[in-house]
């Protein structure tokens, strides 16, 4: 095992860890890429890039784009006032959703 | 001899009510009973709504409040306790565990048997693929790759039958409105983002055309169907990020996606269906297989290849698509 593994190794550790510790929702999308990114890197000191490419297209890309979609849809982000946190304005625009829905 | 029953005596049999129930008549009707079809939550204004989201919170900071509920201070204590203790646990078991696997590479290795040789040994003459690995997928475990392109199949029709929107339903609400935050994500577009379209404009087509060398040399290199087919599609999605839906539906609809996964995974099963039906080993497919190297070699496998890449790239980007907007 190479030094370089062992720091890829220790950086996915920290990465892992950091997933399931963060609180924001985004941030933890963030570090779920860079898990990603470190695995393909990973897969290719293993000698699979065929492996590495994939994971550096499936993990880092579509499957973040999709769970960022997902946390529009949910209103875990915010871009037009630049807060991720769930405002007052949210919070009625939803419940006018819900009352819709049940009308 | 059976006799023949009331009308009043049959109307209690169970085959009287099961031919009901199958013809789709019901025991009561509505105006019948009386049945109360009045809201239960008038629809309220904005300040009563306000006032109901207050009432909310307060119930919910009331529930959850530990001063005064000393059963729920210890609950949230012992949840603390025992996950740690738990992911700790079951991590050094994990840890333990791994130490007894064999080494990366040994011989003695229990996957170290008869068939990864006859892979190695046999397989650029008997697939013609240079690369073993898609030689493995596309022609000794054809009917795997199968079903797996199937299950993507299947799994973009469920992602379409969850999250596609109904037209009609625009025109029953008007709440969609562009100011309204939850409901325009099916008419948001993306903004003309000026450093995106740019490293769009440079980014996109040198990813389209790894992704189509990908695939196109999965018998030869590192690759196949699946790594291009996702590459493509994730250059498909910064193609949408940056310049909009209006110009994808230019050359991909919803009749693009059918014909498309219709198209290939036809094809597939039908370069493959004389083996799938012959029994595990049957392996000539009686086209020259070429030689190893040349891109136009190993049979098949070079249409299996595109077939997989095809399905691939349209389930990446509808699966997109239809999260970001719920219609092509």
């Amino acid at each position: 095992m190479t030094i370089l593994q062992i720091i890829l190794l220790i950086f996915l550790l920290v990465c892992a860890v950091s997933v399931s510790i963060t609180r924001d929702l985004l941030n933890a999308i963030l570090i779920y890429m860079s898990f990603s990114l470190i695995m393909s890197i990973i897969w290719v000191t293993l000698e699979s890039p065929d492996l590495a490419i994939t994971e550096a297209a499936v993990g880092a890309g579509v499957t973040s784009v999709l769970f960022f979609v997902t946390l529009k849809k949910i209103h875990a982000i915010n871009i037009e006032k630049g807060t991720r946190e769930l405002k007052d304005a949210d919070i009625n625009t939803e419940e006018e959703d819900g009352l819709d829905e049940q009308a | 001899m059976s006799r023949r029953k009331t009308d009043e005596e049959y109307s209690k049999t169970r085959a009287y009510r099961f031919f009901k129930w199958l013809k789709g008549e019901k025991d009561y009707t509505p105006s019948e009973t009386k049945m109360d079809m009045s809201l239960l939550i008038p629809i309220a204004d904005a300040s009563t709504t306000v006032e109901r989201m207050q009432d909310k919170q307060i119930a919910k900071e009331r529930a959850y409040d530990e001063h005064s509920n000393r059963l729920l201070k210890f609950f949230n204590r012992m949840y603390r306790i025992v996950a740690v203790m738990f992911c700790i646990i079951f991590g050094a078991l994990l840890i333990y565990n791994v130490s007894y696997l064999p080494k990366v590479g040994a011989v003695d290795r229990p996957t170290n048997n008869e068939v990864p040789a006859r892979y190695i040994e046999k397989g650029i003459e008997e697939t013609g693929a240079v690369n073993i690995v898609t030689g493995m997928i596309l022609d000794y475990r054809a009917f795997d790759t199968f079903g797996e392109s199937n299950v993507l199949f299947v799994a973009t029709i469920t992602v379409l039958i969850l999250l596609r929107i109904n037209k009609d339903r625009s025109r029953l609400s008007p709440v969609l409105s562009e100011d309204d935050p939850g409901a325009g994500d099916s008419i948001y577009e993306p903004k003309d983002d000026l450093i995106l379209q740019t490293v769009a404009k440079f980014l996109v087509p040198i990813i389209m055309v790894f992704g189509i060398y990908v695939i196109l040399n999965g018998h030869l290199s590192p690759g196949g169907g699946f790594s291009g087919g996702a590459v493509i599609g994730a250059g498909l999605i910064l193609y949408v990020n940056a310049f909009g839906f209006e110009k994808t539906e230019e050359f991909f609809t919803e009749k693009t996606y059918k014909w498309i996964s219709f198209g290939a995974l036809t094809t597939y099963c039908l370069c493959k269906a004389y083996s799938f039906f012959c029994g595990a080993n049957h392996l000539d497919s009686h086209i020259p297989l070429g030689t190893p190297g040349a891109i136009l070699s190993s049979g098949l496998i070079l249409i299996l290849n595109i077939c997989v890449g095809m399905v691939v790239a349209c389930t990446m980007y509808t699966f997109y698509v239809m999260f970001r907007k719920g219609d092509f």
